[in-house]
């Protein structure tokens, strides 16, 4: 009769599916050869060719970080191919008809719908709600409703393909927000940068739709550094979703992207995940490595900038979206749910810079540990001496499922500004058996009952998602958390 | 028809032994009231019948409508119609209780393989409940038993009970903390429940509910058994006498006898 009702036992991950086509890939390792050869394949410009070769010479001279609370052996960068693309889309994207129908049925089978007539719940809408970029290991396969886009002025496509459309936007932006040397994931990213989206919304445009990208490995032992980069124009408004998924091995993987985000005066971006990357199975064998940098520039004076990120998958997760606010009054965002089960770390958090007068800044963080999963928030809240009436308010809730897993608070506060409030709050509750017994007696059985308090747990989030990909991060976590009750 | 048969139950927590040879049984349609001192084994009675993993069963058996519960998980026995009310609801911060009564609901429809009722259906069916429980809907958008005061978690016990429609309820002192007008709402309740020809189970610490529901039998549970059983005239008496008297009364008894319960 003791059996403990939090016991761990396995997980399912439905994503996990091979996709069989043809791809052309480099052999492993990296050096000036790899980089030449990647800029070289996408024709680009001699600026960017430079550009990535100086990221390269300088990641080389780095070594990777180690202050992060997660464990792994180092990683091998000359085992990792860093670029790999389906033969059949070799000479660039093509319309969506002449995509490998095997892709689309990837993009299918993992609830995408790239045919444009539908939408994401599946039901046709006469309104499209949600426009999708889709990028397969390392190219974009499909971008649907350019057309729609295009008429409202937004400039919605591969970043690969931007470079050579709009090459002032590019090469005014890239970099501008995470230099190429910011960190050492940064710059290795910078040096083999795939592909990725380009966002570009003009003044005084509210984006008539959603904007979405997905991302998705597919070959084995290659690495997927997408580089995501969105400017929000004078008064412009634009919501951008973001989604991947990986299929199951046994090998570790890396993911190290970039997301740079650009707010002028008066724009607003909104930036939601829903990750779902391969986590490795029960035993912590396999699973994606997520080392991300994403970072927003409030530049203008009254900017916004909001992440939102449900994070369910990867083996480790190393992810701090955090906003500059340069301009005055503007406002920076941070909502995220980090559910870790299993073997599964996170590092993750938010990183709030006050320059400008009258900032404001929110973090919500609710992390969510089972098995012998490791959590882990990590926030730095700074104000300039400038920054005067800048205001912060944390709150960075834990709940631990079963009593083999950890959460941990690292909140770093830097106030220099005489006139700041920085507020910090933190919880951690437990889901208690009393609670589990409660739903039990009430007929619910345990899995249900611990995925809906989990759901209530992470209410104040989901909350910040658009309703589609509420529905969806709803479901998710009820997947991640499948076997985190015997 | 039998409902309910334990027989001789001993019950262990930590290795200290709380139930020692119990033994009840109740008809469907009967209304039992247990009274007993405080620590005397009554909730723990109440969460053995509902399965909690935290009891040990070490001896004795639990038969419900004609079948072993041994073995059975929390919420099987639900399926099968057992309902406890608890003495303290806990609360579920975030679910709000729509959520959680539709999730109740469904989970009992689909053990039976019925379809769950539309959001129409259950809205409404909910809300006039609530409504004959006193409890303004605005409860239903709020977490489980979030910030509830005292008497609303116990109404809307009481709510749960007559949505999901068990065949025993087990009610945990659920007239503790009511004030008088919620009393006679919370009685009403039950004796709507009680009035479909199903079983209640009453632990209580006073007279004053028996008034409204009245018991077909009255039991004392003292030190893990059940002491004395009578009819509804055992809760007057020891409302005037307190326990103490039956204490003594056993010293020159055979326990045997007295601590059977009813077989009728
Ligand atoms: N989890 C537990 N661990 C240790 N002792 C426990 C536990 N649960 C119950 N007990 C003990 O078992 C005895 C019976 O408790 P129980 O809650 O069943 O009493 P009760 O008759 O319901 O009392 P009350 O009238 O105060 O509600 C008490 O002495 C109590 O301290
Ligand atoms: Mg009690």
């Amino acid at each position: 009769m003791s059996e403990s009702p939090l016991d761990i036992i396995g997980q399912e991950y439905s994503a996990g599916f091979v996709t069989d086509v043809e791809s052309e890939t480099l052999p492993p390792g990296l050096d000036e050869s790899v980089v030449r050869f990647i800029s070289e394949k996408k024709r680009e410009p001699g600026w960017l060719t430079d550009w990535r070769l100086s990221a390269f010479a300088g990641w080389a001279r780095m070594t990777p970080p180690e202050w992060a609370h997660v464990n792994f052996p180092p990683i091998d960068f000359d085992a990792i191919s860093y670029y790999s693309a389906p033969k059949s889309l070799e000479g660039g994207p093509q319309s969506l008809d002449e995509v490998d129908p095997e892709l689309l049925r990837t993009y299918e089978k993992l609830g995408i719908p790239l045919h444009e007539q539908e939408m994401l719940a599946g039901v046709s809408r006469a309104e499209p709600r949600v426009a999708v970029d889709a990028v397969f290991d390392s190219v974009s396969i499909a971008t649907t409703f350019k057309d729609k886009l295009r008429e409202a002025g937004v400039i919605f496509c591969p970043i690969s393909e931007a470079v050579h459309t709009h090459p002032e936007l590019v090469k005014r932006y890239l970099g501008s927000v995470v230099p190429r040397g910011d960190n050492f994931y940064a710059a290795l990213n910078s040096a083999v940068f795939s592909d990725g989206s380009f966002v570009y919304v003009p003044k005084g445009v509210r984006c008539p739709m959603e904007l979405s990208t997905y991302f998705r490995i597919n070959e084995q032992n290659t690495g997927q550094f997408e580089r995501t980069l969105i400017v929000a124009d004078e008064g412009a408004y634009v919501s951008y979703l973001e989604g991947c998924t990986a299929p199951m091995r046994d090998d570790n993987q890396l993911h190290a992207a970039v997301v740079e985000l650009v707010a002028l005066d008066d724009a607003e971006i909104k930036y939601s995940t829903v990750q779902n990357w391969y986590p490795g199975d029960a035993d912590g064998k396999g699973g994606i490595y997520n080392f991300v940098t994403k970072r927003g520039a409030c530049r203008g004076a009254h900017s916004k900038i909001s992440w939102t990120q449900v994070e369910t998958g990867s083996a480790i997760t190393w992810k701090y979206p955090s906003v500059v606010l340069r301009g005055d009054h503007s406002v920076g965002e941070f909502y995220s749910v980090a559910l870790t089960n299993n073997f599964q770390q996170a590092d993750t958090g938010t990183k709030m810079i006050h320059l400008g007068r009258g900032t404001k800044s929110t973090i919500i963080s609710k992390g969510i540990s089972a098995g012998r999963s490791q959590n882990s928030y990590r926030g730095l809240v700074r104000t300039s001496p400038a920054a005067g009436d800048a205001r912060n308010y944390t709150q960075c809730d834990s709940l631990l499922i079963g009593e083999r897993c950890g959460a941990h608070t690292f909140p770093y506060i830097e106030n220099k500004s005489a006139s700041a409030v920085v507020e910090h709050e933190a919880t951690t509750s437990k889901v208690s058996e009393d609670q589990l017994f409660l739903c039990r007696q009430r007929g619910i059985d345990p899995e249900k009952a611990v995925s809906m308090i989990v759901n209530g747990f992470c209410k104040d989030v989901f909350r910040q998602l658009p309703m589609e990909f509420a529905v969806e991060a709803g479901k998710l976590l009820e997947v991640s958390l499948e076997g985190a009750v015997g | 028809m039998r409902l309910l048969d334990i027989d001789d139950l001993h019950v262990r927590v930590d290795d200290k032994p709380i139930l020692n040879g119990l033994s009840l049984s109740m008809n469907a349609g009967e209304v039992h009231a247990i009274m007993g001192p405080n620590g005397s084994g009554k909730s723990t009675l109440a969460n053995v019948l509902a399965g909690h993993p935290g009891y040990e069963i070490i001896g004795g058996s639990i038969r419900f409508a004609g079948a072993d519960l041994d073995g059975l998980a929390p919420e099987e026995r639900a399926h099968a119609g057992v309902f406890m009310a608890f003495q303290h609801p806990v609360e579920i911060p975030g679910v709000t209780n729509m959520e959680f009564l539709k999730a109740a609901n469904d989970s009992r429809l689909a053990a039976r393989n019925l379809e769950p009722l539309s959001a129409l259906e259950f809205m409404k069916k909910v809300r006039n409940l609530a409504q004959s429980l006193d409890l303004d809907s605005e409860f239903l958008k709020r977490g489980v038993n979030e910030g509830f005061s005292g008497g609303e978690r116990k109404r809307n016990e009481i709510l749960q009970l007559l949505l999901l429609e068990p065949k025993l309820a087990v009610l945990d002192e659920t007239d503790s903390g009511l004030d008088i007008d919620a009393l006679r709402t919370v009685a009403d309740g039950v004796n709507r429940f009680h009035a479909d020809g199903n079983g209640v189970l009453l632990i209580t610490h006073y007279q004053r509910l028996l008034n409204h529901v009245v018991p077909d039998h009255v039991h004392v549970l003292a030190d893990g058994r059940i002491v004395e059983s009578g009819d509804g005239s055992l809760a007057h008496a020891l409302e005037e006498r307190g326990y103490a008297w039956l204490r003594e009364d056993r010293e020159d008894t055979p326990p045997a006898r007295r601590s059977s319960g009813m077989r009728n």
